[in-house]
């Protein structure tokens, strides 16, 4: 494997919040507890998870949007776990974000062009040929026309919002782009078109991704590995191929056979494993493994001992009992 | 025999400043009791429109609806569309009912859910609020909410996303109705919440004997369960036909193009996804002939640039099978495979 652009270890994040107007109880969400992954120049890593597990945190945390409670965050060979904002200012142009919504991440007074701009106007960056060219360059890039520079947002459909976003992210040729559900505000037809351009660019650019997502279908068809979250935790990680042919996890394995598969002869054949219950709060989560509390294998060492990350085949699980 | 819910000809319309939006158009569909009906399309493609209009829910005075909404009901058929208010309230949540997308705004947060199931109950039969609230408890219970007996007194802000819909499903069926609509039910849940609530549905439409409307844009939901599925484009019916039937052999371009553009965790990873090029049509101005010509592949195989300038009917294109273009199967499936 190449040179990790991007190595995380022990990464947390928790969330104070007081309850009631004189901020009596206090309780800790631990948004994400002890979470570990690295990605390598030129991969793509999918972090999945169902709600509240903490994968977007994780991601808005190893940009400085969140301050981490500890852990340590390693971009390019620098620790940047305890930069201020003036120091990460010059690293941001070499990591970009994609947002989930494409509506509210774009500023609806200000034209196309000034959205694109705002990164070379941020950063000091005269490119080559003028900004105004570069930005109709990188809008033509992303699939949309040249001479709407001067529109706004409101006149632009979902998917060709995400395209002026994509535009935006990799406006300064950054590195890592780590996207939050690029794709799930999108329907179908257009879905497929914003992922076959992600992958055109990465190709192009040898960027770095790491995409944050809810739907496994689409994290399989982009990501080379992914990491399953479940509450704030990292249940597996594996090569995309190892994962959705053997997952080792119970919940890895739960959750694939949660995903129907568009084939009404496959899909009612095959066997399902129903979880019950629904995602304990992550302000009280359950002791030892997170997951015992829908676990069908849950013995007593679940519920007292947290299971650490072991080696099975060529995944990494945490898990007392893997497949 | 009449179906126990036929849509003939239903055009909903909404004038707006900018034009009249056309959100369905000449759609017609029936449903039969026990069966599973997916209608299927992207955004702006007229499902839910439609679903409302079988409810009666449009306003009159804000659009323009034409056509059929005909629902038997004890051996006495119903056009929505012309009914007075009292008779189309009197089958609103009684025979026909419906559940939303997102179950958080659907409930209200002032009152408890008990409250809210029990008015369903009161509004269509006579009894106490003792017994609206027995009916409630025994609702809650039969779709799996445990300690449905304390339950009862909670807020919709107590429970989870999950728990909500499970509400939202007791209360849709607390008068048994005939018909229900299900208007993306799974959308806003996590998956392994949606393989719960999809099987409740099931275990649902079997023990009440109901006709399912479901309404959704993911095909994987369609596949586990529906019998028959309408795929909807620009306000239009583009394809009609039993579930296994479109899936294995998809005869309008739309429908192909869609079923090849979806991702699945059963196929080979780092395969390129195939993509429909370009968007879909404002529904203001919409193409004078097939509303999915300027995206379509198979368009250029059609003689005298027909799909440009005449609008294509529905036809039947297999047994059972309908679909509105211009080329017959055997046509659609010879290009398919030259490609």
């Amino acid at each position: 494997m190449s040179e990790n652009i991007l190595e995380v270890s022990n990464l947390r994040k928790y969330f104070d919040s007081s309850g009631g107007l004189i901020g009596r109880k206090r309780h800790t969400v631990k948004a994400v507890d002890g979470v570990d992954l690295t990605v390598a120049k030129g991969e793509t890593v999918g972090l999945v998870g169902e709600s509240g597990c903490g994968k977007t945190t994780v991601g808005r945390t190893i940009l400085k949007l969140y301050e981490p409670t500890a852990g340590s965050i390693i971009f390019e060979g620098q620790d940047i776990t305890k930069y201020s904002s003036s120091k990460m200012k010059p690293l941001r142009a070499q990591m970009q974000m994609i947002f989930q919504d494409p509506y509210s991440s774009l500023n609806p007074r200000h034209t196309v062009g000034d959205i694109v701009a705002a990164s070379f106007k941020i950063h000091k960056v005269t490119p080559e040929g003028g900004v105004k060219k570069a930005v109709q360059g990188l809008l033509e890039r992303v699939g949309l026309n040249p001479e709407h520079i001067n529109r706004f947002p409101h006149e632009f459909s979902g998917g060709q919002r995400q395209r002026i976003g994509i535009a935006r992210a990799i406006a300064l040729r950054p590195k890592l782009i780590i996207a939050d559900e690029p794709v799930s505000a999108l329907d179908v037809s257009i879905q497929a078109q914003v992922v076959n351009l992600l992958d055109d660019l990465q190709s192009e650019f040898g960027l770095s991704y790491l995409i944050v997502a809810h739907d496994l279908s689409v994290v399989q068809h982009i990501s080379d590995r992914v990491v399953v979250m479940y509450l704030g935790k990292v249940m597996e990680m594996a090569s995309t191929e190892e994962l959705f042919k053997s997952p080792h996890h119970p919940y890895t394995k739960a959750l694939l056979s949660a995903v129907p598969i568009p084939d009404p002869t496959i899909e009612r054949t095959r066997e399902r494993i129903t979880l019950v219950g629904d995602l304990p709060s992550p302000a009280n989560p359950p002791s030892g493994c997170v997951f015992n509390t829908r676990c069908w294998k849950a013995q007593d060492i679940c519920r007292n001992s947290v299971p650490a990350q072991r080696t099975v085949g060529s995944s990494t699980v945490a898990c007392h009992f893997p497949e | 025999m009449s179906h126990l819910l036929e849509v003939k000809n239903l055009s909903v319309a909404f004038p707006t400043e900018d034009g009249l939006v056309q959100a369905t158009d000449d759609l017609s569909f029936h449903v039969d009791l026990g069966e599973t009906l997916a209608i299927v399309g992207e955004s702006g493609s007229g499902k839910s429109v439609s679903s409302m209009a079988i409810m009666g829910l449009h306003n009159p005075k804000t659009t323009k609806i034409s056509g059929q909404v005909l629902i038997s009901s004890l051996g006495h058929s119903t056009d929505v569309v012309t009914a007075s208010s009292e008779e189309v309230r009197r089958l609103r949540g009684g025979t026909v009912s419906m559940i939303f997308q997102d179950p958080m705004s659907a409930l209200h947060p002032y009152f408890t859910i008990g409250n809210q199931i029990a008015e369903a109950w009161l509004l269509h039969n006579d009894g106490t609020k003792d017994d609206a609230r027995k009916k409630a408890i025994e609702m809650l219970d039969l779709v799996g909410i445990s300690d449905a007996k304390n339950r009862v007194d909670s807020y919709p802000h107590q429970f989870s996303g999950g728990m909500r819909q499970r509400v939202m499903i007791a209360m849709a069926l607390v008068n048994h109705p005939k018909i229900l609509i299900a208007d993306e039910p799974t959308t806003a849940l996590d998956v392994t919440v949606q393989a719960q609530i999809l099987k409740l549905l099931k275990d649902m439409q079997r023990e009440f004997n109901m006709a399912v409307i479901l309404i959704t844009h993911d095909l994987g939901v369609v596949a586990e369960v529906a019998d028959r599925i309408n795929v909807m484009y620009a306000g239009r019916l583009v394809e009609e036909g039993p579930v296994n039937e479109i899936y294995k052999n998809p005869v309008h371009p739309y429908t192909i193009g869609l079923l090849a553009s979806v991702p699945r965790v059963d196929q080979a990873h780092g395969t390129r996804l195939k993509t429909i090029p370009g968007q879909p049509p404002s529904l203001i101005s919409l193409p004078g002939g097939c509303a999915f010509e300027p995206r379509c592949e198979f368009a250029k195989f059609v003689p005298d640039n027909r799909c440009k300038t005449t609008r294509p009917e529905v036809q039947e294109k297999l047994t059972g099978h309908l679909a509105r273009c211009h080329l017959s199967a055997s046509q659609v499936l010879e290009v398919k495979a030259r490609q």
